[in-house]
């Protein structure tokens, strides 16, 4: 018998060389208690966040598990049903109805998961004799999105405006093209040259989605994301978004004004074909997404944190993604896996968790800690967590 | 020389600046295993690739073609179809 496990055995040889140095295992932290958005009990010891997608801190804000309980209490506790046929509930509606609120558009479209949406939509719009520019940086659910739909990919060098025009303008005239990007692209945090893109986008005469799953809630002056910040949001056809991040619980969307949207909800298979939100979730959703229109202060906030987090850390000496703060997404550069993970470690030892990032997840086999900030971090938070930096720093001399 | 030697002397003058290694290239030198050539390294080489003959090779196609030889062929049918 042709073991269908070969494959995964320079994996597996990876994993055992790392774990048989003593290493706590990076990609199996359970965390046993979560008192707020900022800080956990993680192997019995107080830990602070760092690493979550949990932007905007709502995970404990009292109206949305209020929303949540009630929904729980009415509804049940899940749908049993796809959204076309048992599984709308009127909490899915309301949901929809706030996310046409927050993005000022016409339709909206919830998913069971942000990967869903993309999933769903990219194999949706775009079939076989259909051409989709992406930056070759795009997250996993896009080129599955591409897959799934047996799309032509042309990929371009990430935020080449020039790359993505040059392999733009060589598609066949008269041919199907979507342009795919990302207002925040995860890894590094950086944010995409979209006002050019989308220009040169629209001059080609392509349909453009941008992800904005890492911009929602705080970037752009309603939190509508990157596309908002550059003002070239009426310009986008479809704006993918996620509920697992800002808005602090699970489930995909997609928002557009485009006239035959709402045909998508028959047509598309990872829409129809997968069982709808629990009534809990949509409410929390819902809840959470109406609180954002109105939390300029938390943004603001949030920007300080980045700001004064990305400073900081350069100052320490670590090497960083971006020059500059462009996110809440801070990524810390280190030489390779084994000082990473060793980094890594430490900090949890000194109470700090982030994530590890490595390859194939980051661009050119970067080993990355990556820093997600919330705007619930407080000032002495931050200034603890560069504490925690300066002294794993020194131990695993990353730093000098 | 035929248009495909024409080709043929081209793609491997693109193929230099990528090999690092210093492999003796061929037509049957493959460009994952005998170039390791990574996948940014490949979408930088396809993008110089295009730019020379003025085609597009989606990375679909690009990921059914594995040696020289295949790259030479691919590239004169593109210029046909165009």
């Amino acid at each position: 018998m042709n073991d269908l496990f070969s494959k995964f055995d320079p994996v597996i040889a990876l994993r055992e060389s790392l774990l048989e140095s003593g290493m706590t295992d990076p990609f199996n932290l359970v965390m046993e208690k979560v008192e707020s958005p900022t800080v956990a009990i993680c192997n019995g010891k107080r830990t602070i966040l760092l690493g979550t997608y949990n932007y905007m801190g709502m995970t404990f804000d009292p109206d949305v598990i209020a929303a949540g309980k009630k929904a729980l209490d009415e509804f049940g506790s899940g749908t049993t049903g796809s959204r076309v046929l048992n599984g709308t509930y009127s909490g899915h509606r309301e949901c929809e109805e706030a996310l046409k609120d927050f993005y000022a558009m016409d339709h909206a479209m919830v998913f069971s998961t942000g990967y869903q949406a993309n999933l769903g939509i990219i194999s949706t719009l775009a079939g076989k004799d259909d051409y989709i520019v992406l930056d070759i940086d795009s997250h996993a659910s896009i080129y599955d999105g591409c897959a799934l739909g047996k799309a032509q990919i042309v990929p371009f060098r990430h935020n080449d405006i020039e790359a993505m025009e040059k392999r733009l303008k060589r598609i066949p005239e008269g041919d199907g093209k979507l342009v795919v990007l990302e207002g925040v692209y995860s890894m590094l945090g950086d944010v995409a040259p979209l006002k050019e893109m989308v220009r040169v986008a629209k001059d080609n005469g392509a349909m453009v989605l941008v992800d904005e799953a890492h911009s929602m809630g705080f970037i752009g002056e309603n939190g509508r994301g990157v596309a908002e910040a550059q003002g070239v949001i009426d310009d986008v056809d479809f704006i993918i978004g996620t509920f697992s991040k800002s808005v602090g619980t699970v489930g995909g969307f997609c928002v557009s004004n485009h006239p035959k949207f709402e045909i998508l909800r028959l047509v598309c298979r990872p829409y129809v074909f997968t069982a709808s939100l629990p009534p809990s979730v949509v409410a929390t959703a819902a809840t959470s997404i109406r609180k954002l229109m109105y939390s300029a202060d938390k943004r603001a906030h949030l920007w300080e944190n980045s700001k004064r987090l990305h400073a900081g850390l350069k100052q320490l000496g670590f090497k960083l993604g971006t020059d500059e703060p462009q996110s809440a997404i801070i990524a810390v550069l280190m030489p390779d896996l084994e000082a990473g993970a060793a980094m890594w470690e430490a900090l949890l030892n000194e109470g700090l968790y982030v994530n590890l990032a490595r390859p194939p997840a980051t661009p050119a086999n970067m080993t990355l800690l990556r820093c997600s900030l919330c705007a619930l971090h407080t000032e002495e938070q931050v200034g603890e967590i560069l504490g925690m930096f300066a002294a794993a720093g020194r131990a695993t001399g990353c730093i000098s | 020389m035929t248009d495909r030697d024409q080709n043929a002397v081209k793609i491997e003058a693109l193929i230099e600046p990528f090999n690092k290694k210093g492999v003796a290239v061929t037509e049957a030198t493959r460009f994952a295993q005998d170039l390791e050539w990574d996948s940014l390294t490949v979408m930088d080489f396809v993008a110089s690739v295009e730019d020379e003959f003025d085609i597009l090779i989606s990375m679909n196609r690009a990921a059914e073609i594995e040696t020289v030889e295949q790259l030479i062929d691919a590239v004169g049918q593109l210029q046909s179809e165009r």
